[in-house]
């Protein structure tokens, strides 16, 4: 029964504490957003195990896009995916226009260059989760303006 | 929208699980960063103080408690508002000193530890150390200095997890130099 605002709490900290102990140690910025993918990669196969035991099977790649924007990001983001877009081909872009740990930050350009900080995890989480269910993927994410953000899977095929 | 009601509940147990998952992840990653058990500790505890400071406005602003009067009302709203209120468990406060400034907290079930178990060449992590950051980084911005540590932990075969609170001093509100 852990409340949002302590996520919220938690995963900012996490951003902070890591990139503070890289300036005091190696000074490796890149590996810290690795660190948090990786991170977010663990959380989102443990949690889309817990959450679909019970649900019935996905019919394809897109049923399974389809459940990450609805009832994956509403559990985890208390709302849906504003936007998913697809080229058939692999390629989907979910849009949310107003992401959760994004709001307490900035609404407009500032503070832009520290926003994929705060995204890294989640890629991870939608990565993690993806995996879990059989798709090996690449998952990015972009900012143009807060809160609103976007996130690219591309699927790999094996 | 429709769907929401029914799944009231179970989308608070996710939540529940996604903090959980979280936490595990990080104290995973923190004991590759670093290598002894005592640095994780002291890296968790200041995390933990971090958030303690920003939740406490957080907990203020939603719960409506006014200021407390004394250290065993200030016991009570942490276990039976703050408690419940984030991670929805309600421990039971005991074995107060004869002064008043000690106490402890005994979770029987804590939610942090859900899923976890301790490997052995970790056994002197504190595993929820987090939470003992939050407690003195909270307390701190009530003018409370406070010294909070496990004494008990399931991780580690005990019974319950108990964790003992102690009141150190108040913290004088310190003007800025210049300003009287």
């Amino acid at each position: 029964m852990a409340d949002e605002a302590l996520f919220l709490l938690l995963h900012g900290e996490m951003v902070a504490g890591l990139y503070r102990a890289a300036e005091q140690g190696e000074g490796e910025n890149g590996r810290c957003t690795t660190k948090l993918e990786s991170m977010g990669f663990r959380v989102g196969q443990g949690l889309i195990e817990r959450f679909t035991k019970d649900t019935a099977r996905f019919k394809d790649e897109l049923d399974i896009m389809k459940f990450i924007c609805k009832d994956f990001w509403t559990t985890v983001f208390k709302k849906q995916i504003d936007n998913l877009r697809t080229n058939h081909q692999g390629i989907y872009v979910l849009q949310d226009n107003k992401f959760r740990l994004l709001t307490q930050m900035s609404a407009g350009k500032q503070y832009l260059e520290h926003a994929p900080k705060y995204l890294a995890f989640t890629c991870g989480l939608i990565r993690g989760g993806l995996s879990n269910l059989g798709i090996k993927s690449i998952v990015t994410a972009e900012v143009s303006s807060m809160p609103a953000c976007k996130f690219q899977v591309m699927i790999q095929k094996m | 929208m429709s769907r929401q009601g029914g799944r009231g509940t179970e989308n608070k147990k996710m939540n529940s699980e996604l903090f959980t998952l979280t936490y595990g992840a990080l104290v995973t990653q923190l004991c590759k960063d670093y290598e002894n058990d005592d640095d994780v500790n002291k890296q968790l505890d200041k995390m933990g103080y971090n958030i303690g400071v920003r939740l406490i406005e957080d907990f203020l602003a939603r719960s409506n408690v006014g200021r407390c009067h004394d250290f065993r009302e200030t016991a009570d709203v942490i276990a039976k508002i703050g408690f419940k209120m984030y991670l929805g468990i309600t421990p039971s406060i005991t074995n107060w000193s004869p002064g008043g400034d000690e106490f402890s907290l005994i979770l029987e079930n804590n939610p942090l530890v859900d899923f976890v178990e301790l490997p052995d060449n970790h056994s002197t992590l504190i595993y929820s150390n987090l939470l003992c950051g939050v407690l003195r980084g909270a307390l701190e911005m009530v003018q409370m200095a406070v010294d909070v540590k496990f004494v008990q932990d399931t991780l580690k075969g005990d019974s319950v997890t108990e964790i003992r609170m102690k009141f150190i001093r108040r913290i004088e509100d310190n003007l800025p130099a210049g300003e009287e």
